[in-house]
């Protein structure tokens, strides 16, 4: 292996293990009810973040995913204390608090929002393509959803509408299955979703999405495609959460069985594999997860030290 | 555009050719607008308002797909990324469609983010019951908007506010929604004078001076309520009439000092009475304490739903007569003291 492809296999593996302990910290903050409200945990969708962020330029290009989306704040490279901090409904979280869990944005790290309504940023997304179109900044866009969210009215508006401009948008499918507690393939005829891409006039194509490799390169295809004026591409990427809809989620309607498959299949594993096979040493291995466990670690920590938003702000940025 | 000798000279203008004028005025100024909507590009829209547009200035006007949601979540996209779009959502009633890019979105984005984006967009509708409308093209739903903090509301009732309020929407850096009125359209024609500032948002304006009653309205029912107002003076009795213009913001304080002056209110809109803006205003007209020498007044359409037949949108909807029945009411009661 080169070593530059080494440096990026590495970094990648970083990056999902900073999401994933990211993410089991704040299932145990919300567990001992410092986090209030829902939380939606990405725990085994982390090469979906990772890969297609390495696609982008986040200088001018925007990322617009649900409320499943501490994953890709964190792949666009929102600083880990003021994630936690909106978490925790701190003054110093990327939102002060006010987007939360669910709905928090991080512009100057190409974030533009996530979105706690099913399927509404993809024309959100559709339209900050077609500003593109009139700014010359070369800009393009991610609109990511669950599979759930194909069911919806707003993305088939939104993928009709960037096909008749030819929009720079990457719309991905996160498909772990499930739409939010129900199976997706009880809640479609043909659960072949990226079919559905033909229809509209665009490039459509399902991925392994637990494989870093296949998703970075699709990424980097479809971006480049998408950049040059070849319209909007749909990427359906396969994938299984490891934890529930949302922290508190019983999981009844999983198999016996499944979560236990799908440890075995879910990317931090299969980087892990694929680099102890080329020769990586075990401890290096050890050394990048327990890095970032270190890195997320201090800073929930600081985060928690950190004061409460301050009710007296509440009157404040209703208006221009 | 007039040159800049003829700019304070007014020029007669039909309601439409006013928000047409105001269009052109900001696509002409500001680089950073769009305009889009179904049909409103070659077709120059349905009622005709948009006409041009597309010829003068080319790909930044331009049809879209019947997708309210593409559209208005299009609109806030853009806005997010330094546009200035103007969007036309051919009848209000068809906002419902799409009431999440509304409410959950355009309204949210300022708020949410701490002021780090904003969503300055102008949606363009209209509304208002005309003979034969259906039920789904028929409704005044101006209160559902003013209840969203976040969004601005206004609705021009003369060509010339449809000139000014048009343009102060698309300068403001807010997401704001302009409530057109569709029999105005083409059926009013007024002065227009264009001026060299371009208006800012906010302001009610007193339409016609009165001692006797504060009639407060919007949109269309000003020129009910003017003809009310008429017949009143008929019979000796002044009627103050408020176009409040914005619901948000609200300027109160225009309506409260009219009324402390005429010690009456009454509130008339075409839209149904429930949880109608009138309430509102009421509401705060009893709140600041201001003492009234009656009962104070809510003149709308009953919580009914919309007739398409004339006849039964004539009995639906108040006209002048029944505005000037109710406000005559207000004037005589309790005034013996």
């Amino acid at each position: 292996m080169h070593e530059s492809d080494l440096n990026q296999y590495l970094n990648e593996l970083t990056s999902m293990w900073r999401i994933r302990h990211f993410e089991e910290h704040v299932a145990q903050l919300r567990a001992d009810n410092l986090i209030a409200g829902s939380v939606h945990l990405c725990n085994g969708q982390e090469a979906i973040y990772v890969g297609t962020c390495a696609a982008l330029d986040l200088r001018r290009d925007a990322v617009f995913p649900t409320y499943r989306g501490h994953g890709w704040a964190i792949a666009c490279g929102t600083p880990l204390d003021a994630l936690f901090a909106e978490l925790l409904g701190r003054a110093g979280g990327v939102n002060g608090g006010r987007g939360g869990s669910a709905y928090l944005s991080a512009p100057d790290h190409g974030l533009y929002g996530e979105n706690s309504i099913v399927g509404a940023g993809a024309p959100i997304a559709a339209g900050a393509a077609l500003a593109a179109t009139f700014d010359g900044s070369g800009r393009i866009t991610v609109a990511a959803f669950g599979e759930g969210a194909m069911n919806q009215g707003s993305v088939h508006e939104a993928l009709n509408f960037a096909a008749v401009y030819q929009l720079p948008v990457l719309f991905i499918v996160e498909n772990n299955r499930y739409s939010e507690l129900t199976p997706i393939a009880s809640m479609v005829r043909s659960d072949r979703l990226y079919s559905r891409a033909s229809g509209y006039g665009m490039r459509g194509v399902r991925i392994d999405g637990n494989d870093i490799d296949t998703v970075r390169e699709t990424a980097i295809q479809a971006a480049a495609h998408t950049r040059s004026g070849g319209g909007p591409v749909l990427i359906e990427a396969m994938t299984q959460r490891l934890v529930g809809h949302y922290f508190g989620d019983a999981q009844l309607y999983r198999p016996d069985g499944e979560v236990e498959q799908a440890r075995e299949d879910e990317p931090i594993a299969r980087l892990t594999r694929l680099l102890a096979a080329r020769g990586v040493a075990q401890a290096e291995l050890d050394a990048i997860r327990d890095a970032a466990h270190q890195e997320v670690a201090e800073a929930a920590k600081r985060a928690l030290a950190a004061p409460l938003a301050d009710p007296s702000t509440i009157e404040e940025h209703m208006y221009a | 555009m007039p040159d800049t000798a003829t700019i304070a000279e007014p020029t007669t203008l039909s309601y439409a050719m006013a928000v047409n004028a105001a269009l052109r005025r900001a696509l002409a100024e500001r680089g950073d607008t769009i305009l889009f909507g179904e049909d409103v590009a070659l077709p120059g829209g349905v009622h005709g308002v948009t006409r041009r547009l597309r010829t003068e200035f080319g790909e930044r006007v331009f049809d879209t797909p019947i997708s309210e949601s593409a559209i208005l979540g299009g609109a806030i996209g853009a806005a997010l990324m330094g546009r200035r779009p103007i969007v036309e959502i051919m009848w209000a009633d068809f906002t419902f469609v799409a009431f999440d890019q509304l409410i959950n979105q355009a309204a949210n984005v300022r708020y949410v983010s701490q002021g780090r984006l904003h969503a300055p967009l102008t949606v363009r509708t209209q509304q208002g019951a005309t003979p034969g409308s259906c039920a789904q093209h028929s409704q005044s739903v101006e209160a559902l908007f003013a209840h969203i903090p976040g969004l601005r509301v206004c609705l021009p009732a003369t060509p010339q506010d449809a000139y000014d309020l048009t343009l102060a929407a698309i300068g403001c850096d807010d997401p704001v929604i302009v409530i057109e009125s569709r029999a105005l359209y083409h059926s009013m024609k007024g002065p227009v004078t264009f001026g060299t500032e371009w208006p800012t948002i906010g302001g009610a304006r007193t339409a016609r001076p009165g001692t006797d009653i504060t009639v407060v309205t919007w949109g269309a029912t000003l020129h009910t309520a003017l003809a009310a107002a008429e017949a009143l003076h008929e019979e000796g009795l002044e009627a103050e009439v408020v176009d409040l213009r914005w619901l948000n913001p609200l300027d109160d304080r225009t309506v409260l000092e009219s009324v402390a002056r005429t010690g009456r209110l009454a509130v008339v809109h075409d839209a149904n009475l429930t949880g109608g803006f009138g309430a509102e205003i009421t509401s705060r007209v009893a709140e600041n304490g201001i003492p009234l020498l009656a009962p104070p007044v809510r003149v709308g359409t009953n919580d009914l739903r919309i007739p398409a037949a004339p006849s039964l949108q004539g009995a639906a909807i108040p006209n002048a007569a029944t505005v000037a029945e109710r406000l005559m009411k207000a004037c005589t009661a309790g005034s013996l003291s």
